[in-house]
């Protein structure tokens, strides 16, 4: 008496399965298409003079974004230095000090701040040096991006800290080694593979900003010589090669968006891969 | 002794340092808050409250109103969210409830390539490939099935209100699936097995067992996609036209908080449009601050109790 109701309640679910199974093509079809379009428009324009010479005037053919490649680079360079140190002791502060009503409003002020939009980063920063200093530079640029890395950074190194097993720092305190040493010389270096993912996770993040830069680091059509000049970078050359009305340029942005994308989901897959084991085990 | 009291002072300047390293944070708030009340100060003493609720935007007389970009930036928020949601949280629903086990991985990890990809790169691919795919064949489609709503009606023009929306919808539809993802991990297996044991389909289990009892998280997770459509800028700004105006189509172009500062900033001339950006800047922190505080709250207090997976 029960058997219409059974295969009701059968369709039913077979109904949900396919539906959900639709969503979840849906989602990846973006991405599929993204870099099919990517790699038909852009790869043809992809040779070495694209990574080796400047661009050229509208009109003339050819030309590449050295610049923009090189400028991407010192920019995350001085992400790094500007970012990492404050990101990754902060977060031994959050992971090594038990949990307290500090620590619970840190992490929570991390969080909103992760949430801000990147382009509020960029205007501050430009009231913040670009004014004082009388010029777009790419020092600003980079301490942009290193701001941005902060929160990451920080929430990062603390989960991957919490992963080390307890015991390792309590066999290191018995034996009477000095706490900060046994962090340091133990804790840390345990989790030392986590922690370079996660800098490295943040700065593939920080790579591909765009709207931090417009006022910061600006963009240059030549060479920067010193930190104090607008720099190039390639999310920057993308966007305003896209923008622009010239078939060349539109060439060009396709070929620096698959070059950008390649860099930053090899950044992305290859950590990925590398700490699959250790990661997946543990949690 | 002498070595103890040195690891003592070791211990205590290390603690130090890393405290005052986490209090960094704190001092980037300020920071952000100062400067952006500190730029908008001429504008907010001559507008006052009026910039909210003012549409009009001419920089040459100098007179600024937000309402047309808030407008644009809740609408296509909005239609992000619309498209977002439903299948970002089915296809979380998939990959922890339905999904065969061998599917699941290379499909998780989809999706968090999907989430690296910078926004000016889906911009790119907006502007040449998605906006004239809906100009020539979602657009008149649409129409056709809906013109009678004012909505789908107007003039067909290419960059849009709908395809910010679409774009926004793309970005963040990998944030509310991971996140959605963790929170229906976090369910315990013995609600599963109880509702199992009485017979239940797969998806009647996760319908009574798993979604009822994880609302609120994935609320949580809605809200957090929320605040970062709300924020998106250059993929919106490629694609949505750049146009302050309100009006009912979807198909007419349209601007944002963000895009506008983006578009605007580089360009604009005397104090009091710079600092009409920089108020800008500051509703758009605002909204999102709070809006993340919200999500926040919500993941924070579903995950406190019940986040420990029993065996």
């Amino acid at each position: 008496m029960t058997a219409p109701n059974h295969r009701w309640r059968k369709f039913k679910n077979a109904v949900v399965q396919t539906l959900t199974f639709t969503c979840a093509i849906l989602v990846v079809t973006p991405l599929l298409l993204v870099f099919y379009h990517l790699i038909r428009l852009g790869f043809s324009s992809i040779n070495w003079a694209f990574f080796t010479q400047l661009p050229k005037p509208v009109g003339e053919p050819g030309g590449g974004m050295a610049n923009a490649i090189a400028g991407t680079f010192i920019l995350l360079g001085q992400a790094a230095v500007f970012g990492v140190p404050v990101g990754v002791l902060g977060g031994v502060f959050l992971s090594e000090n038990g949990s307290s009503k500090l620590t619970w409003w840190i992490r929570f002020a991390a969080d909103v701040l992760n949430g801000v939009p990147s382009i509020t980063w960029g205007i501050v920063v430009y009231a913040l040096m670009v004014v004082p200093m009388r010029g777009f530079s790419a020092l600003a640029g980079g301490v942009v991006l290193g701001m941005m890395m902060i929160p990451l950074v920080m929430r990062t190194t603390e989960e991957v800290l919490q992963l080390v097993p307890g015991g390792y720092r309590e066999a290191a305190l018995a034996l009477g080694i000095a706490k900060w040493k046994t962090i340091v010389q133990i804790v840390m270096r345990t989790a030392l593979k986590g922690i370079v993912t996660g800098v490295l996770l943040a700065l593939a993040r920080v790579a591909g900003e765009t709207a931090p830069l417009l006022f910061t680091a600006f963009g240059n059509l030549g060479w920067a010589h010193k930190l104090t000049e607008p720099i190039a970078a390639m999310p920057l050359q993308i966007f305003i090669y896209a923008i622009s009305p010239y078939d060349d340029w539109h060439r060009q942005a396709w070929a620096g968006a698959l070059v950008l994308l390649v860099l930053v989901l090899a950044v992305n897959f290859g950590v990925r891969f590398l700490t699959r084991d250790r990661f997946t085990q543990r949690t | 002794m002498q070595a103890r009291a040195g690891s003592r002072f070791g211990d205590r300047a290390f603690k130090w340092l890393t405290l005052v390293m986490a209090l960094v944070i704190f001092a980037l708030i300020v920071l952000i808050v100062r400067e952006l009340t500190h730029g908008s100060r001429l504008a907010l003493q001559k507008f006052g409250w009026r910039f909210l609720i003012s549409s009009d935007w001419d920089p040459v007389n100098g007179v600024f109103g937000a309402l047309p970009f808030i407008f644009g930036t809740l609408v296509s928020s909005a239609i992000a969210l619309i498209i977002a949601v439903p299948i970002s949280i089915a296809t979380a629903v998939y990959l922890t409830e339905l999904a065969p086990l061998w599917v699941r991985q290379p499909l998780i990890m989809f999706i968090e390539l999907l989430a690296a990809v910078p926004s000016v790169i889906l911009g790119l691919w907006g502007i040449f490939v998605m906006v004239p795919w809906l100009h020539n064949h979602l657009v008149p489609v649409l129409r056709g099935l809906f013109g009678f709503l004012p909505l789908f009606q107007g003039t067909n023009y290419g960059p849009c209100m709908l395809a910010g929306g679409i774009i926004v919808a793309i970005m963040i539809i990998p944030i509310i699936t991971s996140v959605s993802r963790e929170i229906l991990r976090s369910v315990p297996g013995l609600q599963r097995e109880a509702a199992y044991a009485l017979g239940a389909t797969r998806w009647e289990v996760t319908r009574i067992a798993v979604l009822s009892y994880a609302k609120k998280g994935l609320f949580g997770a809605v809200i957090l996609g929320l605040g970062r459509a709300l924020g998106e800028t250059m993929a919106v700004t490629m694609v949505i036209g750049n146009t302050p105006q309100i009006t009912a189509s979807l198909f007419a172009p349209a601007d944002t908080l963000a895009a506008t500062i983006a578009n605007q900033f580089n360009e604009a001339t005397g104090n009091l449009y710079t600092s009409a950006l920089f108020e800008i800047g500051l509703v758009l922190l605002g909204v999102t601050v709070l809006v993340n505080i919200f999500a926040q709250l919500l993941l924070k207090t579903f995950a406190g109790p019940s986040v420990k997976p029993q065996q």
